[in-house]
């Protein structure tokens, strides 16, 4: 069976549901390797699952914006032979997987949300309004970046993989040059891309996210925003879903006090199911909500949050 | 402190792409490409432009020329137009029918070739940036800045929320997957900005008159010098469907009891 090659940027004591999808994904069209830039020693733990053969790194830590990342994908491409390359859709990815393209001079599909057996490639695109399927040319290997939400994780546990460290060593290139480095403010609650469920606030909230944080804790969900929310500052801009800020597909979409123009439902159509609060029942939003609530949201929401809680306990 | 790259000048390539305005219904053509007859210049194309211009403002000592180069079909020449009235000091169309249907491949390929040969026909003789926007909204794949730096042999900042020239050195801040960085670079570069980098200008009368006497170049693959079969698409898509619409559902107007009803549905749907 030929090799399927999955690369994270990192990999740590436990997958993440990204990770998990993804060779979920891989293993279904091929023999799992692995390669990362970066790991611990609990990686291997991480990775002991029933056809994952295989895990390749490098010769100390690699990452973005380091070239070194190309060269460790390309020297685990030609050690595996693998006839597919996959990986999450970050941007950091996206650009390690393009330039990856470029040096096996195959097709590169980005932000695919489904893998045929065949190496054909579902994505979603227009901001949702086609459905496209796309694979690379004949007999050159498929390289493509994969969303999130895009199938459930099914693993069985297995033995530990091989670990294989690749003559591959960070470039320590004067000319490009990492001066600073800070992390994003980590979150307790799961990462906006990935969440099942998510929860966005607006206009209507008028500045005040208090009532939706408590609705996202209680659901699990991820918190997000309208573009008029994190323009006005109320939110941090990462938080922004739309056609300029992040696409979601979550399993549940709740629409809090965002009149949904274009521009916002660019980032969240493609939900399964959307539900929607607000205050003027011409916005748009409804035309698209599975069930829709024309109310005042700072009723609304703690009334669920209250309800939530009480059917918990 | 004297600038170490004084007296050499600066040639800031910028591209740009004419897409389909996002707020119209956009859709695929028979040949399963997007439709590109009509387009506007890309929203997230005008940050670029903005950050080439500062970067020639602040710039005291040095020659800057910031190129605006775009590549699409006839109606292309909109986007170039454009960004020559937002300032860009002079702009190139390539153009050419078997770019149609172009995948990340084939564009990289000849926006390598078109930049050479700007390069060659500009006579300026300067160190090369590159700046692009973040994604086009209509690929929306993010990834042919990265494929062009590749190409170019040049070093990648992608996602940078900041750009700056100091002694000669790019200085940029960029988000990456996990943390925010700050990466200092020698050029040439191709660096791709989002749209937090800066907050674009509009053209005024002044610049929209002055714009008209600015060169503008049309490029075809026999100008840049390759031949169709390098830009053959490495990907192909094989089908393209509409989207069936989503319908809305049930509207309630709240009477009390509407946060009990959402979870009643929610329960119902089995989505808690």
């Amino acid at each position: 069976m030929s090799a399927v090659l999955v690369y994270f940027e990192s990999v740590g004591a436990e997958l993440t549901t990204a990770q998990q999808e993804l060779i979920t994904l891989a293993d279904a069209v091929g023999e799992v390797q692995v390669v990362t830039g970066s790991t611990t020693s609990d990686a291997v733990h991480a990775l002991a699952l029933e056809g994952v053969h295989t895990l390749y790194t490098g010769e100390g830590e690699i990452h973005a914006p380091d070239p070194a990342v190309i060269d460790l994908l390309e020297t685990a491409v030609q050690e595996t032979r693998a006839h597919a390359v996959l990986a999450r859709n970050t941007a950091d990815t996206t650009d390690a997987l393009a330039r990856l393209a470029v040096r096996l001079d195959t097709g590169l599909i980005t932000d695919g949300v489904g893998l045929s057996h065949d190496l054909r490639i579902t994505k979603s695109v227009l901001a949702g309004s086609y459905t496209t399927t796309a694979r690379v040319a004949e007999g050159r290997p498929l390289i493509a970046t994969l969303k999130p939400n895009s199938t459930e994780p099914y693993l069985v546990p297995g033995g530990a993989p091989e670990i294989v460290t690749l003559p591959v060593t960070p470039a320590a290139a004067e000319d490009l040059r990492v001066l600073e480095r800070t992390p994003l403010e980590a979150s307790d609650r799961p990462s906006l891309t990935e969440a099942r469920c998510v929860v966005a606030g607006g206009r209507g909230l008028d500045g005040d996210f208090g009532p939706l944080e408590e609705l996202a804790d209680e659901l699990g969900a991820a918190l997000g925003a309208s573009r008029a929310a994190t323009d006005a500052g109320w939110i941090d801009h990462a938080a922004q879903i739309g056609q300029t800020g992040v696409t979601v597909s979550p399993q549940l979409y709740l629409s809090v006090g965002i009149s949904g123009a274009i521009q916002q439902r660019a980032g969240m159509q493609t939900a399964q199911t959307i539900v929607a609060i607000n205050k003027d029942e011409d916005a748009p939003v409804f035309e698209i909500a599975d069930f829709g609530v024309v109310g005042d949201l700072f009723e609304v929401v703690p009334q669920m949050v209250e309800e939530l809680r009480k059917r918990r306990s | 402190m004297p600038d170490a790259a004084a007296g050499t000048p600066l040639h800031i390539i910028t591209l740009v792409k004419w897409v389909p305005d996002a707020q119209l219904e956009r859709r695929f053509t028979e040949e399963r490409h997007i439709d590109r007859s009509e387009g506007i210049l890309g929203e997230l194309d005008e940050h670029p432009l903005e950050a080439a211009l500062r970067i020639k403002e602040a710039a005291e000592d040095r020659e800057v020329r910031v190129t605006a180069l775009t590549m699409g079909p006839a109606g292309a020449a909109a986007a170039a137009k454009k960004a020559l009235q937002i300032g860009a000091d002079d702009a190139f169309v390539l153009s050419d029918d078997a770019l149609a249907g172009a995948d990340i491949s084939a564009t990289s390929t000849a926006l390598r070739a078109a930049i050479e040969r700007v390069q060659e026909v500009s006579e300026l003789d300067g160190e090369l940036l590159v700046v692009t926007g973040m994604a086009s909204e209509d690929g929306e794949s993010g990834a042919v800045p990265a494929q062009l730096a590749e190409r170019l042999g040049v070093h990648l900042l992608s996602q940078a929320t900041s750009v700056e020239l100091a002694e000669g050195r790019l200085v940029v801040t960029r988000t990456a997957t996990v943390e925010q960085q700050t990466v200092s670079a020698a050029l040439p570069a191709v660096v791709s900005v989002t749209d937090q980098a800066n907050d674009p200008r509009y053209p005024n009368f002044k610049a929209i008159m002055a714009a008209k006497k600015k060169p503008m170049t049309e490029l075809s693959l026999t100008s840049v010098g390759i031949g169709p079969t390098s830009v053959k698409p490495r990907a192909q898509v094989l089908t393209a469907e509409p989207r069936p619409p989503r319908h809305g559902g049930t509207v309630i107007t709240d009477e009390g009891d509407a946060g009990v009803q959402i979870v009643d549905f929610l329960q119902k749907e089995r989505v808690l």
